[in-house]
């Protein structure tokens, strides 16, 4: 069927193009090409009882460029393991990631992880941290040292560079994460319920120093939240998943000029709208809650 | 501060008691040596070198085997560790394999090698070999997961992922290992080279005894003890403390 003089073949040097392989769908080249897109992503486990879970169901997204995203849904709904797949740490069972309409087939340094419980190693400094991901790219010691006081100073930890992790604040660490993160230089920021864990006044903080980052780099940001307010309040779009098998169940689009604020009215108002769609949800995920303590 | 004084009292008291029963000439001196015919033996053991090259020669031993078993231990115990059919296979035979004195490897290790070094380093190196290894399994299983993603996540792979996130995240948990391989290898090299008699201070010790030199064989033994102590006590617990404090394990 696909003869050696085919276009195709002759793009894959070396290795044979193989006709079985099943060939990711790609996005048609007139149309802009998404920053990231997920492709009808579906993910199944086997639960320590033997069972076959459904965790993700078939999901399809598309995040522009420059883009802030924000995925909100009930606790248990995946959206957690959604951004792990997107960061290559784990594979999907159906369904394809692109990135720039590329397939994403493990981890890269373009689509960099913040993670819940952030990661960050105890064993190098405040620097050492933020340096660690352009050693591994052997990026040039004077480069690195450039960049670090670079970050550092965008997230306003300069004095702290040579403390270790254990000597800061939660909220400390967030910009930490967060200067190792951008550090990389990484085209997609991926956010893990970063400020779940931080009190209200500097979650706050971080919220306007995230905005301000976001519009000085340009990063396209998907930023997973159970929070809906800090969806509205960070997010250009924000995507509700339901509960088990997490499915994507509607998207609000949230036009309100920046900067905003979490107790601004207009806020509140979309933040409503979103969660009258997401108590269903909740309520699904409360549900299965009880119910697995009956069966108990 | 009152703990040293303490020790000060005790082992005063300790020498004194010492001196009370060789003086009082119940054993004959070349059984029950005094504190300072056992401190002229020291004395001369350094003066004439023949302490000084056993103790370089013993510490030469003990830094190769040892060396060698914590890179070969860090290598397998990764294996096992990352390895599932390893894991249920090789990890219980390491265990079982733990059980046996590492002194009871001479007689295979004279077999193989002939009465050599290789033959000696050998036996340390069965001394720390497995608890190395199942100290790094252990650690690698005990280590938060999310290092080892965070570390993928931010470009490391392959031997720098473990050179620069599992193995410096599983320190801590190693550490105790490494401890423990240490003070089996010393014990085994002792006995190793008691047996050899080949320079070291196992000699020196067998040496005194063939001599019927008590002196010598306490100065040794004390010398041995004295070794031992230090490295476990200033390297190891030190190294503890200050993994400890950087990690912000302790408060």
């Amino acid at each position: 069927m696909i003869g050696p003089a085919s276009g195709r073949a002759s793009l894959h040097h070396g290795k044979p193009y193989s006709p079985v392989t099943t060939v990711p769908r790609r996005p048609p080249a007139d149309v802009i090409v998404p920053k990231v897109a997920l492709d009808s992503i579906s993910l199944s486990y086997k639960t320590t009882s033997g069972e076959r879970l459904l965790a993700l169901d078939n999901i399809s997204l598309e995040v522009k460029a420059g883009e802030f995203l924000c995925i909100v849904g009930p606790s248990g709904c995946g959206k957690s393991t959604l951004l792990h797949l997107i960061a290559g740490l784990h594979p999907q069972t159906s369904g394809n990631v692109f990135v720039d309409g590329t397939p994403v087939n493990g981890p890269g340094t373009d689509r960099i992880l913040i993670f819940q419980e952030l990661g960050l190693f105890p064993w190098l400094t405040v620097g050492g941290n933020i340096e660690f991901g352009m050693k591994m790219k052997n990026i040039g010691k004077a480069e690195r040292e450039e960049k670090v006081q670079y970050y550092l100073r965008l997230v306003h930890l300069s004095k702290f560079r040579d403390s270790y992790i254990h000597q800061l604040s939660g909220g400390m660490r967030q910009r930490v994460a967060l200067a190792r993160a951008l550090a990389t230089d990484p085209d997609v920021l991926l956010m893990d319920e970063p400020f779940a864990a931080l009190d209200a006044q500097t979650r706050d903080l971080l919220h306007d120093e995230l905005e301000r980052i976001w519009a000085e780099t340009g990063r396209t940001i998907i930023f997973v939240t159970h929070n809906v307010r800090e969806a509205v309040r960070l997010g250009d779009r924000v995507a509700l998943l339901t509960f088990r098998p997490g499915q994507v169940k509607q998207e609000f689009p949230v036009n309100l000029p920046r900067p905003r604020h979490m107790e601004q009215p207009d806020v509140a108002r979309t933040a409503g709208t979103i969660l009258d769609c997401l108590r269903t949800e909740i309520n699904k995920s409360l549900e299965a809650e009880y119910a697995d303590e009956k069966n108990r | 501060m009152k703990k040293i004084a303490k020790q000060v009292v005790f082992y005063s008291a300790l020498l004194v008691l010492w001196t009370l029963l060789a003086k009082l000439h119940i054993w004959p001196p070349y059984l029950f040596p005094p504190p300072w015919g056992v401190g002229h033996a020291l004395w001369d053991g350094f003066a004439d070198h023949s302490f000084w090259i056993g103790i370089a020669v013993t510490m030469k031993r003990m830094l190769i085997g040892y060396s060698l078993s914590i890179v070969i231990g860090l290598i397998l115990g990764l294996a096992i560790s990352s390895n599932k059919f390893l894991e249920e296979t090789l990890s219980g035979l390491l265990v079982s394999l733990q059980s046996l004195p590492s002194i009871c490897w001479i007689p295979l290790a004279v077999l193989w090698f002939g009465l050599t070094e290789k033959a000696i380093l050998f036996v340390v190196l069965m001394g720390s070999l497995l608890s190395v290894t199942i100290a790094m399994e252990d650690g690698r299983k005990q280590m938060p997961k999310i290092y080892g993603m965070a570390g993928r996540n931010l470009g490391a792979s392959g031997f720098r992922l473990f050179w620069s996130v599992l193995l410096p995240a599983s320190l801590p948990f190693i550490v105790n290992g490494m401890k423990q391989g240490w003070a089996f290898a010393w014990r085994s090299l002792i006995q190793a080279e008691m047996i050899f008699l080949s320079l070291g201070l196992g000699q020196l010790l067998m040496m005194g005894r063939d001599l019927s030199d008590m002196n010598q064989v306490m100065a040794v033994m004390i010398v041995i003890i004295i070794l031992g102590f230090a490295v476990d006590g200033l390297i190891f617990r030190n190294l503890e403390r200050r993994l400890q404090l950087k990690y912000g394990l302790t408060t």
